[in-house]
């Protein structure tokens, strides 16, 4: 069981993140993947806003199945991170503080979370069905042409992650391989 | 002949579609709790474990096992005297993938266009379908929805014969190394060696429809997949690639004869939701 984290991210909470750590996450977050992304850096490319006030918050790499009804959500696990890692310094320079996904991001991400301070998150691949269970709320807010790669908001309650980078260069994929690695 | 009626094609087809994405299948389930009893890293065996109970949420309340519902990929055993029946085979099959994408509420993933227009098709078609025709008069369907991340990560090699046996696993380890989180380990190693290159992806693939864990019945070509295993595990990438001992649960190669020129190698990663599953008409 991890620590209980309240969102948008202060700075305070960010600085106390370390590669490893192991938290539960409250409150609001944003969901996007390719094509959302892909909009939003053409949206700021011409000077637009984006659908989301960005700061401080966090980015889930997400594109869930359909709800049956009664349900909050569908199964909603992650996607893989790396596809969006040549959006993602453009919106932490925004104020972007944290980013929920799979999989490694590029060294540009890296340094982007160093200077912007900012954490990756990683949330179990695969787990889509357990992961719906700590959402309460999930509705789109901007994008709904893009079908089950729309830009939504969930409300979620002790949703389990893992923190990947931290702000201080830690890095558990590659902490975690060297640990175990035989040569 | 033998009739095969093209309705129940599609009624077999959705059937199979829909239970492969809540239902993950009994070899998996038992190769990830052997798993979850030797893994070494702590985190490793909670993210088991936490694999572990998804899909038991996943069967009790039909929500898919991963939000990833796939590409529908269909392989079919056709026999030669077996007659497909009021409508046409293909046709049939894409109206299973509809229907239980549909009922299901899985996620419709396909695009019409890879450039620019990348409109969903919104029903999940087309299937993507393999087909082979064998003796005898029945049809089997194995279907297989596969995830975009796992896919991104598959490695077509070109070697040459001089590279010998120790190249062919140097290029898998290698394969595996560099997809480290990206393809949800622990992952399912598919191999094809020899062949064609268009040929050898698609043994790749479906080496995945192996019993899990099921070592080649080729003597040499099961001292491989052992060697490749006990490497690919010593790589430290782990569950979710956290860190620890299981990386891969298992490696299948299959063969095929080849040029005197070739040695084909393809590399085809498949996350621990191993969803397939098969019927004969």
């Amino acid at each position: 069981m991890g620590k209980r984290i309240t969102l948008p991210l202060t700075e305070d909470v960010i600085q106390d993140l370390k590669a490893g750590d192991e938290v539960l996450l409250n409150g609001t977050i944003y969901v996007a993947r390719d094509s959302a992304h892909k909009r939003m850096i053409e949206a700021l490319d011409k000077g637009q806003e984006l659908p989301f006030d960005v700061q401080g918050q966090a980015i889930y790499y997400m594109g869930p199945t359909p709800a049956r009804p009664g349900q909050a959500s569908g199964s909603a696990g992650p996607t893989t991170s790396g596809r969006m890692d040549s959006y993602a310094p453009r919106l932490m320079a925004k104020g972007l503080k944290g980013m929920i996904g799979k999989g490694s991001r590029s060294q540009a991400v890296k340094d982007g979370m160093k200077k912007y301070k900012a954490v990756y998150f990683a949330a179990i691949g695969g787990a889509g069905a357990l992961i719906s269970k700590s959402i309460n709320k999930s509705e789109v807010v901007a994008y709904d042409d893009l079908g089950a790669e729309a830009f939504r908001r969930l409300e979620v309650e002790d949703f389990p992650a893992t923190v990947i980078n931290d702000i201080y260069g830690g890095d558990l994929y590659e902490e975690g391989k060297a640990k175990y690695r035989i040569e | 002949m033998r009739d095969i009626k093209a309705q129940e094609v599609i009624m077999t087809v959705s059937r199979l579609f829909y239970d492969a994405n809540f239902f993950l299948p009994d070899d998996v389930l038992a190769s990830l709790q052997r798993a979850r009893e030797i893994e070494e890293s702590p985190i490793g065996r909670e993210v088991i474990d936490r694999i572990l109970e998804n899909a038991k949420i996943a069967a009790k309340e039909e929500i898919a096992l991963c939000q990833d519902t796939g590409t529908a990929l269909v392989f079919l055993e056709l026999g030669q005297d077996a007659h497909i029946v009021g409508g046409d085979l293909y046709e049939a099959i894409n109206e299973g993938v509809r229907q239980a994408y549909r009922e299901g509420y899985l996620r419709m993933s396909m695009v019409r266009q890879p450039f620019s227009a990348r409109v969903n098709t919104k029903d999940n078609t087309p299937a993507i379908i393999h087909t082979d025709v064998v003796p005898g008069d029945r049809l089997k369907i194995t279907v297989m929805p596969k995830g975009g991340g796992a896919e991104n990560t598959i490695r077509l090699g070109m070697l040459t014969p001089a590279v010998g046996r120790q190249g062919v696993i140097d290029f898998v380890v290698k394969a595996v190394d560099e997809a480290g989180s990206n393809p949800c380990p622990p992952v399912i190693v598919g191999v094809g060696v020899g062949g064609t290159a268009e040929e050898t992806m698609l043994l790749a693939k479906r080496a995945l429809l192996r019993k899990l864990g099921e070592p080649s019945p080729d003597a040499e070509v099961a001292q491989v997949e052992e060697e490749i295993l006990q490497r690919v595990n010593n790589l430290g990438i782990g569950p979710q690639g956290f860190g620890g001992r299981f990386t891969a649960l298992a490696v299948h190669i299959e063969t095929l004869p080849c040029h005197i020129a070739s040695m084909p190698v393809a590399v085809n990663l498949q996350c621990h939701s191993s969803r397939h599953k098969e019927a004969i008409i």
